[in-house]
């Protein structure tokens, strides 16, 4: 059994740049993802802003490098995209030398087409294009990402609402600690759609001037898209590959609320457990964590009850907190994975991020985030929190190494 | 570390909710594609919780209540579970209402839960159950991902026991798509004689199946889960071949040790060649069985197999609307069931009796 997982290639796409080179450019220029909608059809358009990775599909095709068009959803482009990057980052030649999966993490799939299939099929059921339709499952991205990286050990896909790629994140870890594959690459892929911009609308949890996390008078989130993705590797792995590493994932805690569909408990109670699990795993003490990588989606209920969480963990020692969705939104089942490579290039730039559109601390809390970009700062551990419907919580930690 | 399975229970186009199978129960459906055969719910789900689910969730929720009463558990150490498409109405409700109401004024309710993980955090909020939570969705091996981080987390000393299930919901839209997906057998048939068909298309199904997994010996478990394995679009059957010899290797049995194969054959001639071809070559001493003309063919209807080899195992006894061949039924210690969905995810499952 590995006792240890190493963090060895990353790769992003998201409404900030569709690498980590743009990406790094737009956090350290604080300039937000935040814009009007200009490429999804929705009635919405210039009404409700939104992150989204300003590409046409054929754009992305290209990024991704594949041709026919037909095959694939928006999320699965976006999907791989980011994996694509994490395996040349990795360095990674012969896929097949070593036992690899990919374990992805989606929330509604191919939705991005099957909505527009479901548009003439709703008017005559033998209307709509099969080939919109039938890559409508979640399954469907991640072997996609698996066809193209040429990998056929072990494939799975998670779908925990706005916690799937950190749940994939740990299931990778555990599959590997388990001595049940040598290397896995990790995270998640989420396209915007009318079905989700609608659903978080019919809530009235968008906030219709972009988001503010931890903010006094923040007011909703800010639905975004794009995918993120890390290779990780066992001691056994790296010592054949010979890879860098970037960070070692030490720990993971997932919990349920188990209190309501949609709301978080008052206390925020299954965010304190995942986080509390997770520290507990990494086996470091609360001191050591210099960062957390906040949920922090703008939405009351969240920013709120995570707040509370925390401050229940930390007592009066709250390490700096940020969330980094005022600058790529909520990417739903993505944000895990994106958030996830954030964290280990905040602990490798030695950065901490500015929680952007800040301006006042929520009265029910004892802390406001941080809202420089923090440079030269020895990062030793981060925690990062996603939090998702259903009361699915998981909080990962990603340490220096 | 033994893991067995300590409670069972089943929603499906069958009467299971008792936990038996009995030949001169069966139904025959004379729909295009067949039913779970529902209990009365409020029996089982508090009336105001009743009103906003689905009818998978519906399913979902039952079938764990049926699985936990059967195990005489009130809570779990963790709830993992698994679908292929999800809460199928519930998207649809809500698909729906964006091009009726063109994105204006829409009821919230089927979008929060449409969500893949609606019935694992329904269950959470039952139960009141904070531990680990996980939902797996991949197509045909759904399932057998959920089971693989059940049987994960038990090891991991993370779990003592494990409520483990799935669900999938079949829907009159969804069969017309996947009709002209042509998954479906265009002509009618007897599904109770699916096994015989020769023609391209299976005949679907849905069902909900839940299993209280624990690591403690007890003379009323129902099986032992020995080994599972899932394999990604084998190249050729000489591939799965070597992966079944393989995967019985690694578990020190010899093939005459299986005492009764559990086949995923769906009527399809396009994809029941290689069990055909199993039965009669590495296999050909086991009783051969099948079950997907009990329930239909659908992305996790492998739960529905194990629950029918817990009860199998426990009890002794082969129903004969399972049975493929004549072999002599001996005494039945190793059960595998062997499963493929459209050739592409393939798993293998091997129980034992305790």
């Amino acid at each position: 059994m590995s006792s240890r997982v190493f963090v060895t290639g990353l790769g992003i796409i998201s409404s900030i740049g569709c690498n980590i080179k743009e990406v790094m450019e737009a956090i350290y220029a604080k300039k937000s993802g935040i814009s009007e909608i200009t490429i999804l059809e929705t009635n919405y358009k210039g009404k409700i802003p939104v992150c989204e990775v300003k590409k046409l599909n054929k754009e992305l095709a290209e990024l991704a490098g594949v041709s026919n068009l037909n095959k694939y959803t928006r999320t699965a482009l976006l999907g791989i995209i980011a994996a694509k990057q994490a395996v040349a980052y990795a360095g990674i030649d012969n896929i097949k030398e070593l036992r690899t999966g990919v374990i992805s993490a989606t929330s509604v799939g191919g939705m991005d087409r099957s909505e527009n299939f479901y548009q003439s099929f709703y008017k005559d059921q033998n209307k709509g294009r099969l080939r919109d339709v039938v890559n409508h499952d979640c399954s469907d991205s991640t072997e996609k990402i698996a066809d193209i990286l040429g990998i056929s050990e072990y494939i799975t896909t998670i779908s925990t609402a706005c916690s799937s790629s950190a749940n994939a994140i740990m299931l990778g870890a555990r599959l590997i600690k388990n001595n049940f594959l040598d290397r896995v690459i990790v995270g998640g892929t989420d396209a915007l759609t009318r079905f989700t911009l609608n659903g978080f609308n019919s809530l009235m949890i968008l906030d219709a001037t972009g988001c503010k996390p931890f903010d006094n008078k923040r007011n909703g989130l800010t639905i975004g898209e794009g995918a993120g993705f890390l290779v990780i590797e066992s001691e056994k792995s790296l010592k054949i590959s010979g890879k860098k590493v970037l960070a070692e994932l030490t720990g993971y805690g997932n919990a349920c609320d188990a209190f309501h569909q949609t709301a978080s408990s008052p206390e925020g109670y299954g965010a304190y457990l995942a986080m509390k699990k997770a520290i507990e795993v990494s086996g470091k003490h609360i001191t050591e964590i210099d960062y957390i990588n906040a949920h922090g989606t703008g939405t009351a209920n969240n920013d709120l009850t995570e707040g509370k969480a925390i401050e229940k963990i930390f007592n009066n020692s709250i390490p700096e907190v940020s969330s980094t969705k005022a600058y790529t939104g909520h990417t739903l089942a993505a944000s895990g994975g994106i958030e996830a490579v954030l964290s280990v290039l905040a602990i490798k730039e030695k950065i901490i991020y500015p929680n952007l559109r800040f301006t006042e601390q929520i009265n029910e809390l004892s802390f406001s985030p941080t809202i420089e970009l923090l440079q030269n700062k020895e990062v030793r551990n981060v925690l990062s929190n996603s939090f998702g419907f259903g009361g699915n919580n998981t909080s990962l930690v990603f340490s220096k190494y | 570390m033994k893991i067995f399975i300590k409670g069972i229970g089943s929603i499906s186009p069958q009467n299971t909710i008792q936990n038996t199978l009995i030949d001169a129960d069966i139904i025959q459906h004379h729909t295009e594609y067949l039913k779970c055969i529902e209990p009365v719910y409020k029996n089982y789900i508090n009336p105001v919780s009743l009103r906003r689910m689905s009818r998978i969730v519906k399913m979902g929720v039952t079938a764990a209540q049926l699985c936990l009463k059967d195990a005489n558990l009130t809570n779990t150490d963790a709830i993992i579970t698994a679908t292929g498409l999800g809460c199928i109405e519930d998207t649809e409700n809500f698909l729906n209402s964006i091009i009726a109401n063109e994105e204006k004024l829409l009821n919230p309710t089927p979008f929060i839960q449409s969500t893949h993980n609606t019935v694992g955090s329904q269950i959470a909020i039952i139960l009141k159950c904070n531990n680990y939570n996980a939902t797996h969705v991949h197509k045909g091996s759904s399932f057998e991902s959920a089971l693989m981080d059940a049987l994960l987390l038990m090891k991991e000393n993370e779990a003592n026991n494990v409520l483990l299930g799935s669900s999938d919901e079949m829907t009159p839209n969804l069969f017309k798509i996947t009709q002209r997906l042509n998954l479906w057998k265009k002509e009618p048939i007897n599904h109770l004689k699916l096994s015989e068909c020769k023609t391209k298309g299976s005949i679907a199904g849905e069902g909900a199946a839940f299993f209280a997994l624990t690591n403690e010996a007890n003379t009323s478990n129902y099986a032992v889960i020995n080994a599972l394995d899932v394999f990604y679009k084998p190249a050729t059957n000489d591939a799965i071949d070597q992966r079944i010899s393989l995967f019985l290797a690694n578990n020190q049995l010899k093939t005459d040790e299986i005492d009764l194969v559990v086949y995923g054959i769906n009527g399809d001639v396009k994809s029941d060649g290689i069990y055909n071809h199993l039965m009669e070559s590495v296999f050909n001493k086991s009783t051969s069985t099948y079950y997907k003309h009990l329930c239909g063919e659908y992305h996790t209807s492998t739960s529905f197999a194990m629950w029918l080899s817990s009860i199998i195992l426990k009890n002794q006894v082969v129903p004969n609307i399972i049975k493929l061949n004549n072999q002599p039924i001996k005494p039945i210690n190793n059960i595998l069931i062997y499963n493929h969905y459209l050739n592409k995810n393939h798993s293998l499952i091997l129980l034992s009796k305790c």
